[in-house]
């Protein structure tokens, strides 16, 4: 009983006072330098400023945007997945986790290959350096998560509901409208939601793609901090972004929670797709999700007017505007990743025990607060350890750990929010049939609890391996220490400088950084699947 | 038949549980002995499962003594009791194959494996599913996966089984087959069981002896024969089966004529009720068939009489009835 209690307090300890210190006790600096001082004055001067004006509403206007063209874009892949069986289905929606989990400066390299290839850098075509860009990359990443969820909503939906509507004589379009539609609407909100904070957070690709004009609030406070040095510009912006993040958060959550539906689709045959809707359907997705990484991929490969693997041998030298060469960058991150994944699982495994297992008031502390790093946006939690790290009590500036930290904290939520589901579907008929049939309580816990909850761990472990490997926004703003730096920095600065053979080291590495990243979810889509699907002691 | 030393099997005195206050299980005493097969009968919420949990040890007794050969067992934990339970929803370990299932009482007994394999092997082909053991449990049927299930409790060989309303979710032919099974596979086994079920058919096909609960007592225990011949309640007689319940008035009549000394409610048992054109006239009202077999609901003077019947009579016939012997059980109010 002693030890019981005392690993209690040892899971609720640990987390709380990793998320104290690493991340409440960071946002609490940037919020307190904002509020007091010079930051205070730079920020009641925020609202006159005709700069600050601007970029809030770029900010505002291309997250708009973005989010409805990715909207409209992954409805009829949403309506493929939810209503159809096809060969490739599972293929498929494995794609769709790629974009999720590419790093930002990947992808930000992807889209700089593509118009480099097609010559849109320059000319009436150009996208390099304008919105558009910026735009095309937000539907990217976002097209998989309106696909995923509001495909997985519709699913769930009675399809004889349509089928009535049909039935009384209504044509296919007009049924969607007036039957399907109204019924998606809570999906698409929530999904919305979340595209929007997404995109109003997007760092690395509005640096990369926007170039030196185009600004958003995230991109504000890093050339502030990280340019010009100007820290107190940096908190009073931070102050803004952070308290519109938590808005849109609430506002997020709202929505989440309304779509709630008890409709129960009848089991029932599986229906193919005609060949029409398959190729089309397939072929706007491989439009938007396929082509920027194909197109990488011959970038990455071409040399003059050939194909060779010179770039991919040349990152092994350093380039002179490094400081390691780039294969180091990417040892590093490996290193950084599997320390980070450690921590995360530790971490997140614990508070994934007392979210499920503890008092009411410990568990929705520790639901909300571990999940934060994920709404909160990368650079204010990089810009918070910076501001409340480098000082003393806390003087981790030359820590090795720091980057580390940070990226666990962003892969924690991923751990609890793959754990924390599948703890709860463990039925404790489960258990009480193991004890029937001779387990002792520990045994239980050996054979029943730990292989299934294993298969959620090896999932949350991947997703937050492959987001710490693609670090880019919280990792820019930590002091950096030249032989520590990470890959998606030595991308991003590849990227940025001119010349063509820095262009192709630079979609060199984009590339390698790509095939790590997919084969974690590899272990994601092959460990999800036979694990989801199956943790159900009910059925 | 039940001694209270070696080999006398389980016994309950006296067990007594509440939830917050609720009385669930009221005083209950029951014995099954070695190789016999006792099905509690009852409907849902009178405490069945509360009973099978009790005795598996997933549930301490209030108050109460259950003991195995003498011995007593309220403070053995579960998983030392040797005793198998079988859920209504089977709850197979989703992270296992169907053979790694059916394994998990024997590693947990310590069975080297080449022996462990050969009785899964076995257990398997009893429950009629030779050569299943390595496929997922996410692909089995519902009738496979409940057959799983009893292999698994089945497979350590506990002393007792207790089988927790196994069929239940199940559709009716798919259970009038599990059920023969069923009853073929403990009697050639020689295995104890505790069953229980809502379903008087499902009691009927499996007891050695039928225990019919009711609001946390055992209101009447017996062969099936002497249950249905006496269900001395009117709460028994309808668990089990019987549905002509007649109210008598102050001088013991009712359209049948005079079936008591006094008011009360007495059982017209529909298998003692026989068709002659000299009885007592009643209007065929309906006939309903069930497995081919016939059962006419008869009417006379507002008193309806469920009777199965070789050949139907046509509705809006008039019949005449008479009662044979034993027809007649008076009952108790409950």
């Amino acid at each position: 009983m002693r030890l019981r209690r005392l690993g209690w307090a040892v899971a609720v300890a640990v987390p709380a006072a990793f998320l104290g210190l690493f991340f409440l006790y960071p946002v609490a600096s940037i919020v307190g330098r904002g509020l007091t001082g010079e930051g205070l004055d730079r920020l009641l001067g925020l609202p006159g400023s005709s700069s600050f004006r601007s970029v809030a509403w770029f900010t505002l206007w291309q997250a708009a945007v973005s989010t409805a063209l990715t909207v409209l874009l992954a409805l009829p892949g949403a309506h493929l997945l939810a209503r159809f069986r096809f060969r490739g289905r599972a293929a498929l929606r494995a794609l769709t986790t790629v974009p999720f989990v590419l790093p930002t400066v990947v992808v930000g390299g992807a889209f700089a290959a593509l118009f480099d290839r097609f010559g849109l850098d320059e000319g009436t075509f150009r996208m390099r350096h304008t919105v558009w860009a910026i735009l095309a990359a937000h539907v990217f990443f976002n097209v998989a998560v309106v696909l995923r969820t509001v495909g997985a909503y519709w699913e769930g939906l009675d399809p004889r509901i349509e089928e009535q509507a049909r039935v009384l004589g209504a044509g296919p379009w007009r049924a969607f409208r007036s039957a399907t539609l109204p019924r998606l609407w809570p999906a698409i909100a929530a999904a919305s939601s979340i595209v929007f904070l997404f995109c109003t957070t997007s760092f690395g690709v509005i640096l990369i793609l926007g170039g030196p004009r185009r600004a958003t609030l995230e991109t504000e406070v890093w050339r502030h901090a990280v340019w010009r040095g100007d820290l107190a510009s940096a908190t009073a912006l931070a102050v803004v972004q952070a308290a519109a993040v938590v808005a849109m958060v609430v506002v997020a959550n709202r929505l989440q929670r309304r779509r709630s539906v008890a409709e129960h689709p009848p089991g029932r045959r599986a229906v193919r797709p005609s060949r029409r809707l398959l190729a089309a359907n397939l072929g706007l997705l491989a439009g938007v999700l396929l082509l920027p990484v194909l197109v990488l991929v011959e970038r990455s490969l071409a040399v003059g007017d050939g194909y060779s693997l010179r770039h991919y041998g040349a990152l092994a030298d350093r380039a002179d505007l490094l400081p390691v060469s780039a294969l180091v960058a990417v040892r590093n991150s490996l290193l950084f990743a599997v320390v980070a994944t450690g921590l995360a699982v530790v971490v997140g495994g614990l508070a994934s025990l007392v979210v499920v297992h503890g008092r009411t008031w410990a568990s929705r502390l520790f639901d909300l607060g571990l999940m934060l790093p994920l709404g909160v946006s990368a650079v204010t939690l990089g810009f918070g350890m910076l501001v409340a790290l480098d000082e003393p009590p806390l003087d981790l500036r030359s820590s090795r750990w720091l980057v580390p930290v940070a990226h666990a904290l962003v892969g924690i939520p991923f751990v609890m929010r793959t754990l924390v589901p599948t703890l709860r579907r463990i039925d404790d008929r489960l258990r009480e049939a193991a004890a029937v049939l001779g387990a002792s309580p520990g045994r239980v816990l050996r054979e029943v609890d730990l292989p299934i909850a294993g298969r959620a761990v090896a999932v949350g472990a991947a997703f937050s391996f492959a987001v710490s490997l693609g670090e880019f926004g919280a990792t820019s703003f930590l002091p950096r220490q030249a032989d520590r730096l990470t890959a998606p920095l030595a991308l991003f600065r590849l990227l940025g400088t001119p010349g063509d053979l820095l262009r192709g080291q630079a979609m060199a590495l984009a590339v390698v950084l790509m095939l790590l990243t997919a084969a974690c979810v590899l272990v994601i889509e092959s460990r999800g699947r036979s694990g989801s699907g199956v943790v159900r002691g009910d059925l | 038949m039940t001694g209270t030393g070696a080999g006398s099997g389980l016994r309950l005195e006296g067990v007594s549980v509440a939830f917050d206050g609720t009385t669930v299980l009221d005083g209950v005493d029951l014995t099954v002995a070695p190789g016999e097969v006792v099905v509690l009968l009852g409907p849902s919420g009178c405490g069945k499962t509360t009973l099978l949990r009790t005795v598996a040890g997933l549930q301490a007794p209030n108050a109460g003594r259950v003991s195995w050969d003498g011995l007593d067992l309220v403070t053995v934990p579960t998983h030392e009791r040797d005793i198998g339970l079988m859920f209504q929803e089977h709850v197979l370990f989703p992270h296992l194959d169907v053979a790694g299932n059916v394994a998990f009482g024997l590693r947990m007994a310590g069975v080297p494996e080449s022996q462990r394999l050969e009785r899964v092997d076995r257990v398997l082909e009893l429950v009629g599913l030779s050569g299943s053991g390595d496929r997922a449990v996410g692909t089995l049927s519902g009738g496979e996966a409940q057959r799983v299930a009893l292999a698994r409790s089945l497979a350590p060989g506990p002393r007792l089984l207790l089988l927790d309303e196994p069929l239940g979710a199940l559709d009716r032919a798919l259970r009038d087959h599990l059920v023969a099974e069923l009853g073929v596979l403990l009697r050639r086994l020689g295995q104890s069981a505790v069953h229980v079920t809502h379903d008087h058919d499902e009691a009927f096909a499996l007891a050695d002896r039928i225990a019919v609960m009711a609001g946390g007592r055992i209101a009447r225990i017996g062969t099936p024969a002497e249950v249905w011949a006496d269900p001395r309640t009117e709460g028994v007689a309808r668990s089990v089966g019987h549905r002509n319940l007649v109210d008598l008035d102050a001088d013991g009549h009712c359209a049948l004529g005079r079936l008591g000394d006094g008011p009360g409610t007495v059982l017209v048992r529909g298998d003692r009720v026989g068709l002659d054109a000299e009885g007592v006239p009643a209007v065929v009202r309906s006939v309903a068939f069930r497995s081919g077999r016939g059962e006419a609901c008869f009417e006379l003077d507002g008193l309806e009489l469920w009777v199965p019947v070789g050949q139907a009579p046509d509705p809006g016939a008039t019949v005449g009835v008479v009662l044979e012997e034993d027809a007649v059980v008076p009952l108790a109010a409950d």
